[in-house]
C-alpha cells in the first residue's frame, strides 16, 4: 500500500509539467460541467418557484352555507394532490380585489352589491403541480353540487409543462455532451501520461510485474488528479458565481449555488473520470505491450 | 572454434521443438523450425547476423513473443500457451539484459534493482539487503545511489545485470548485453556473466560479436535466416 502511494506520488514529481497539465484539463472540463450544472440548478429551482403558483380555484355559488363549505374543505384536503386548502369569502375577495386591483379601485369603491364570489383555493404539492394532476383535481372538484366553475389556467399549466419538458431534455442531452466531451479529454491527457511512462511500464512487465501491480499506481494518480481537479472547478465555479451575483444583484439575489452534497458529487465524478480514465488507458496500453 | 561437451543428462531448462515464428508484416519466417534445448548450468551463446532471428528466439523464450509452431518450453513454462496471468510467473523465474540497458533514468542503481524485487511483491525489510548483496555482486557497492546519466556503459549494463540477478533467476537471458560497450567494458560484462553461470545461472546470450565468441570456448548457436545452421555441442558428439 505504501509503495502504492509511493509510485503514485513519484509520478507525480517526475512528470510535474504532464501533471500540471492533466489535473487543470480534469479541473476545466468538470468546471464546464459544473457551470452547466449551476444553470441547470438555476434552471430547476425557477420553474418550482413557478410552479408554486399553480393553483386550483373552485367558485361557490352564492349563498353556499359556510358549514358546507368547512366540511367539504377538509374532504378536499384529503385529495392526494392538494398541499392546502383555503377558504376566501366573498368579503375577503372584494377586498383583495380592491388591494390588487388599483387600476380598478373606483370601480370597486361604491358597490352596493359584492358581484365577486367566495372560492376554495387550492394549493397543489410538489410533484402534482402539471396539467394532468391539476385537472384531476379541477374534474372531482366540479363534482361538487356547490361548485360552479373551477379555473386553474389551463393553458398557463401546459405551457409551464412544455417548458419542465424543454429543460430537462435540454438539461439531459448537454449535461450528457458535457460529461461525454470531460471523458474523452480527460481519456487522451491520462493516455499521454501513460506513454510517457511506457518505457516504465515495460521494464515492470519484463521483470515480471502482474498486470494489476502495473495498474495500481496509474490508477491512484488519476484518482487523486481527478480529485483535485474537481476541487479547482468547485473553486472556479464559486469564484464565477459570485463574480456573477456581484454584477447583476438584481438578479443574482434568487440565485443558487451547489449544496454540499452537490459539490462532493461534483469531486466524486472527478474521481471517478480520473480513475475510469486511467484504467481504460493503462488496460488498452497493456493489451497492445 | 573450441567446443566444450555439453553433458546429455543435465535436466532441460529451456526447450524449442520445430519452432517457427512468422510476423503479419514480414516476408519471411524470423524462425524456422528449431529445435535445440538448453540444460541446467549451460553458457550458451546465440550468434548469427543481424537480422538473424536471435532476438526474435530471445523473445520467444521470455514470451514476449508466441511461435507461430512448434513448442516453446522454458522452466517448465510451455510460452505458446502461456495465460495472461502466467506470463508475470514465467518473467519472475528469468531475468533479462538488453543492449540498450533499459534502467529507469530518474532512479538511482539501488532503486532501479530494488524495483525489480517491488515491483514482484518482496517484503519491503528484506529489499535493502538484497539490493547491497548483489550490487556488491557486480562490483557497484560504491555507485548504489549513483543514477544511470552518471554511470559509465559498462557499469549501466551491471546495473541491469543486478536488477535482472536480484531475483535468484534460473535462467538469465542476455540480448547483446555488449553491444554498446567498449573492449575494456566488454570483457568485464562477459567475465562477470560467466561469474553469474559459475554460481548455477543458465545464461543465453545473444551477440554478434565473434571475437568474444571464439574466445570464451562456451556452447554456440549460430543463426542465419531464422534457422539454426550450427550447434557447438553437436560436434561433440551430443545431440543438440
Amino acid at each position: 500500500m505504501n509503495l502504492l502511494w509511493r509510485e503514485a506520488l513519484l509520478a507525480f514529481r517526475r512528470t510535474r509539467t504532464l501533471s500540471a497539465l492533466s489535473v487543470t484539463t480534469i479541473a476545466f472540463a468538470l468546471f464546464v460541467s459544473g457551470l452547466f450544472g449551476l444553470v441547470a440548478l438555476n434552471m430547476r429551482a425557477a420553474i418550482s418557484r413557478v410552479e408554486e403558483r399553480v393553483e386550483v380555484i373552485a367558485f361557490v355559488h352564492r349563498g353556499t352555507p359556510t358549514q358546507t363549505l368547512t366540511v367539504a374543505g377538509q374532504d378536499i384536503a384529503a385529495f392526494p394532490e392538494v398541499l392546502t386548502v383555503s377558504y376566501v369569502s366573498e368579503e375577503d375577495a372584494l377586498e383583495r380585489a380592491r388591494a390588487e386591483l388599483v387600476e380598478f379601485e373606483d370601480a370597486y369603491k361604491d358597490l352596493e352589491v359584492n358581484p365577486l364570489p367566495a372560492s376554495l383555493e387550492l394549493r397543489l404539492k410538489p410533484g402534482f403541480r402539471d396539467a394532468a394532476s391539476a385537472g384531476n383535481v379541477a374534474e372531482r372538484l366540479r363534482s361538487f353540487e356547490f361548485v360552479e366553475d373551477v379555473r386553474y389556467g389551463e393553458d398557463w399549466v401546459h405551457r409551464l409543462d412544455t417548458l419542465r419538458k424543454m429543460a430537462a431534455l435540454i438539461g439531459l442531452g448537454i449535461g450528457l455532451a458535457f460529461a461525454l466531451v470531460s471523458i474523452v479529454i480527460i481519456g487522451v491527457t491520462i493516455r499521454m501520461t501513460v506513454l510517457q511512462r511506457a518505457r516504465e511500464i515495460q521494464i515492470m512487465r519484463l521483470v515480471g510485474a502482474t498486470d494489476w501491480f502495473i495498474r495500481g499506481p496509474f490508477l491512484l494518480e488519476g484518482a487523486i488528479k481527478g480529485f483535485l481537479g474537481g476541487l479547482i472547478a468547485v473553486g472556479l465555479c464559486a469564484a464565477v458565481f459570485g463574480a456573477f451575483r456581484a454584477q447583476s444583484i438584481a438578479l443574482g439575489t434568487g440565485l443558487l449555488f451547489f449544496g454540499p452534497a452537490q459539490a462532493v458529487l461534483l469531486l466524486i465524478f472527478g474521481v471517478l473520470l480520473g480513475f475510469g480514465g486511467s484504467l481504460f488507458s493503462v488496460g488498452r496500453h497493456l493489451r497492445n505491450v | 572454434m573450441p567446443v566444450i561437451p555439453r553433458l546429455v543428462y543435465l535436466p532441460v531448462v529451456i526447450r524449442f521443438t520445430k519452432v517457427s515464428k512468422r510476423y503479419p508484416t514480414g516476408t519471411g519466417p524470423a524462425v524456422e523450425a528449431m529445435t535445440f534445448h538448453v540444460g541446467r548450468g549451460e553458457f550458451v551463446f546465440l550468434t548469427g547476423h543481424s537480422g538473424a532471428g536471435k532476438s526474435t528466439v530471445l523473445k520467444l523464450m521470455y514470451g514476449e513473443e508466441r511461435p507461430t509452431e512448434g513448442d516453446v518450453r522454458v522452466s517448465g513454462f510451455g510460452v505458446g500457451h502461456l495465460g495472461r496471468d502466467e506470463l508475470p510467473r514465467l518473467r519472475r523465474r528469468l531475468g533479462i539484459v538488453f543492449q540498450d540497458f533499459r534502467l529507469l533514468e530518474d532512479r538511482t542503481a539501488a532503486e532501479n534493482v530494488a524495483f525489480a524485487l517491488e515491483a514482484t511483491g518482496s517484503r519491503a525489510d528484506v529489499i535493502p539487503q538484497r539490493v547491497a548483496r548483489v550490487l556488491e555482486q557486480v562490483g557497484l557497492a560504491n555507485k548504489s545511489e549513483s543514477f544511470p546519466r552518471e554511470l559509465s556503459g559498462g557499469e549501466q549494463q551491471r546495473v541491469a545485470i543486478a536488477r535482472a540477478l536480484v531475483n535468484d533467476p534460473p535462467v538469465l537471458l542476455a540480448d547483446e548485453p555488449t553491444g554498446n560497450l567498449d573492449e575494456r567494458a566488454t570483457r568485464g560484462v562477459f567475465a562477470l556473466l560467466t561469474d553469474i553461470n559459475a554460481a548455477g545461472t543458465v545464461v543465453v546470450m545473444a551477440t554478434h560479436d565473434l571475437d568474444l565468441v571464439r574466445h570464451a570456448a562456451r556452447r554456440t548457436l549460430e543463426m542465419r535466416d531464422g534457422r539454426l545452421v550450427y550447434d557447438s555441442s553437436a560436434d561433440a558428439g551430443v545431440d543438440p
